[in-house]
């Protein structure tokens, strides 16, 4: 692929959403049929669930949402929708995802800001599609005039440049995973099971373009979401770059999100010991003192996962850091180093007594 | 490239109508055949293409894959054409944890080789009846602490079977069963690992007529604390040949295999009924058996850190003992043992209760060898890597008796033959 793409502010990117959003959108309608049969649709248009994919405007019925922390993938800005069926809702939980009804549909686009009209470049859409069966995984690969978006099943690596937040470009090459490789992420007791949409990474306010709204609210308004609480007697996890918040709260909501879809009991990394959701209290589950117990070389040549106040003594930082195959975690989903999610850590780690 | 077999079908059309209307419910069994020359992207799109009953063939040659692989369908065997001619090289793996990573039931993985993932080798994660045969692990530069972790790597998974394997150069250990119930590890080969065989925190397993040579140590068993399966039971350790393990113990630090001196035969660390009897052992130069309490301290009310009922009997001897290890461990005993290290050693740690009182029947340690053998108890103090006594107990009559014998393991995948 190799394009090159040019940094933009996010904020440009936002403006062009609002005001697509506030514009007269054309109605389109999604196939609940597609999301329903047993095939997927070779091209992601069939879903209908955009009105102008290029500029991610979602089609009638179909909601953007975004959680207050947000998994790190090489930079990627994302941008995550939902649809419900007609009618039908999720129930609420207080601890996982909302329980979504069949043919409901989770719908994430990774892009990169660039200089085209749309600000945009589209490089991936992953659905997950609620069927009787339980929940599938597909993901699609955008063309290079972003016209359409193609089912990959094998996984893609593509070379790319993307911008860097410092205003830097960084050549990387981009991982699409495969099918089993989203089950590495998204799996409970060896179940596809949806990551983001829990009440604790909704509970707060969204830009939904014609004004601002928290987004349990807006669930509940519009009959997405039955028998949740109002948002105050909800779980909220902050957002991990707000200064303002906890350090503590912080670096627990970075953990849960890069971390605890496998680091859980019920996960794929549930050997391991280590427990990094939210709302573990077992202070060795979640790494303090803790010693490894299959980590290899990703041990670094040291003793315990979280050695308190000594954030270079401690394995979580060292395999944060890292982007080293077989060392780095986690194991999915990015090549680069965030270096303000090590920054925080490392500030959290030398918190600790 | 996908061929039908349909012999589940066939049988039933020389019968009757009936059974033939029957037959077309059956799903069928294909066998996919990939080589080399597809590249590796149709190796990867036909293991995450696989269904139920599928056989995928590997052809003779080599794959260079730069990301891991994956299988989570039920019921699939993957099938090389030997370990020494189906080989699939990770040099250039730039993703994954795990060179082959299986996460479904009734697996066959045999006759291929997997070389130099960056990770472990073949991971088999909350499998129930995943058979590992005839394959080939290894780190082609030899011991190299940059080595991958683990060579076959079942790990909380059921009715595991690992048998007429090679593996060799992990950093930790070359056949490690962690977290999983009824194992049978036979007929396997590991040698120039850290620890060649390993079972960790499981329950029932059966280890018998391997070879582990020129290991740090030759075979493990092991009970780790602040895991989601703990308390490891009913192991058969027997009919091993576990010789010369003499390489330098190269796991990267922090590993609990770290702690395991060069020249260790078989070491029995926490875990309850642990029977050792009919092995082979020789050219072990700290010493050929040690029996030890889990020497870290931890926070974790759930954990036995001493072995509870431990019988080692009709091993036979060679030499041993006579060049122990240089670290830690390896000095720690021959500095109260001398050299000679005897042929087995029992760091004597009791918990503190029983210090004061006496360990019940079922929870000692019994050895019943032949005359010759030699023997020490170290006396430690639990945890403190001190003994309270200058003067370990080299009597090993002290040890007379035995336990009952845990019944053969007994897997699902082996009930019909």
């Amino acid at each position: 692929m190799g394009r090159r793409l040019i940094r933009r502010a996010f904020g440009a990117a936002v403006t062009a959403l609002a005001a697509g959003l506030l514009a007269t959108v054309p109605a389109a309608a999604v196939d609940e049929t597609a999301i329903l049969a047993k095939r997927p649709p070779e091209q992601l248009s069939a879903f209908g669930f955009f009105a102008d994919a290029a500029a991610q405007l979602p089609a009638e019925g179909v909601l953007p949402f975004a959680p207050a922390t947000p998994l790190f993938t090489d930079f990627a800005e994302k941008w995550r929708f939902v649809y419900m069926p007609e009618g039908k809702s999720a129930g609420y939980d207080e601890e996982e995802a909302f329980h979504f009804p069949v043919g409901a549909a989770l719908i994430k686009t990774f892009a990169y800001p660039d200089d085209s009209e749309d600000g945009l470049h589209l490089v991936e859409t992953r659905v997950l599609l609620h069927q009787d069966s339980g929940w599938q995984a597909w993901a699609y690969v955008w063309n290079e005039d972003q016209s359409e978006a193609e089912l990959n099943i094998a996984g893609a690596k593509i070379g790319m440049e993307i911008p860097l937040p410092d205003g830097g470009v960084k050549a990387i090459t981009y991982a699409v995973p495969n099918k089993n490789q989203c089950k590495g992420c998204h799996a409970i007791n060896g179940a596809v099971t949806p990551i983001g949409p829990k009440a604790r990474n909704l509970n707060h306010a969204f830009d939904y373009g014609e004004g601002t709204e928290n987004q349990l609210a807006r669930w509940i308004g519009t009959g997405l979401l039955t028998g949740a609480p109002q948002p105050a007697d909800a779980p909220s996890v902050p957002d991990w770059l707000d200064e303002t918040a906890p350090l503590d709260a912080r670096a627990r909501a970075w953990l849960d999100i890069n971390c605890a879809h496998c680091h859980r009991r019920e996960g794929p990394a549930s050997n391991s010991g280590l427990f990094l959701t939210w709302s573990e209290k077992d202070q060795t589950a979640y790494g303090i003192n803790k010693r490894p117990v299959a980590a290899g070389r990703g041990s670094g040549g040291l003793h315990i996962d979280i050695a308190p106040g000594k954030p270079e003594e401690s394995i979580l930082l060292y395999r944060v850091v890292s982007d080293e195959p077989g060392v780095m975690m986690p194991e999915l989903g990015r090549s680069l180093t965030d270096p303000r999610a090590v920054e925080l850590l490392r500030d959290w780690i030398s918190s600790l007594n | 490239m996908k061929t039908i077999l349909e012999a589940a079908a066939l049988a039933p059309l020389a019968l009757a109508p009936l059974a033939l209307a029957a037959s077309l419910t059956l799903s069928y069994a294909a066998e996919i055949t990939v080589t080399p020359f597809d590249g590796p992207e149709k190796l990867a799109e036909a293991l995450i293409l696989a269904e139920e009953g599928d056989t995928i063939l590997l052809q003779p040659g080599r794959w260079n894959l730069t990301d891991g692989l994956s299988l989570d369908a039920d019921g699939v065997t993957i099938r090389g054409a030997g370990p020494d001619r189906t080989i699939l090289s990770f040099t250039q793996q730039s993703g994954s944890g795990e060179g082959l990573l299986v996460t479904s039931d009734r697996v066959v993985l045999e006759d291929f080789a997997v070389e130099d993932t960056k990770g472990d080798g073949i991971k088999a994660k909350d499998s129930d009846q995943i058979t590992m045969r005839n394959l080939r692990v290894e780190w082609t530069n030899g011991p190299d602490e940059k080595n991958g972790a683990y060579g076959l790597y079942p790990v909380s998974s059921r009715n595991v079977l690992i048998e007429n394997s090679v593996v060799r150069g992990a950093s930790d250990a070359g056949i490690y069963v962690g977290q999983s119930q009824d194992i049978v590890v036979r007929g396997n080969r590991a040698e120039y690992n850290v620890a060649g065989i390993e079972i960790e925190n499981s329950f029932r397993a059966d280890v018998h007529g391997n070879t582990a040579t020129h290991n740090t140590g030759g075979i493990l068993i092991f009970d780790l604390p602040n895991l989601p399966q703990q308390g490891g039971h009913d192991i058969r350790v027997f009919d091993n040949d576990v010789a010369d393990n003499d390489t330098p113990n190269f796991a990267p630090e922090g590993n609990i295999v770290g702690i395991v001196p060069k020249g260790m035969g078989i070491m029995v660390m926490a875990n309850r009924n642990v029977h050792v009897f009919g092995n082979r052992l020789s050219g072990n130069a700290t010493t050929h058996m040690l029996i030890a309490a889990y020497p870290e301290d931890y926070d974790d009310d759930e954990y036995m850190f001493v072995p509870r009922g431990v019988y080692i009997h009709d091993n036979t001897y060679g030499e041993g003992g006579n060049a122990p290890d240089e670290g830690e461990v390896g000095k720690l005993i021959a500095g109260i043992t001398g050299e000679p290290v005897p042929d087995i050693v029992w760091d004597g740690v009791t918990r503190i209760p029983e210090w004061f009182s006496w360990v019940s029947a079922g929870n000692r340690v019994y050895i019943k060898e032949a005359e010759d053998t030699t023997f020490a108890s170290l006396k430690m103090i639990s945890q403190l890597l001190l003994p309270w006594s200058s003067s370990p107990n080299r009597d090993i009559a002290d040890h007379a008796g035995s336990l009952p014998e845990p019944a053969p393991v007994k897997l699902a995948q082996e009930a019909g033959s």
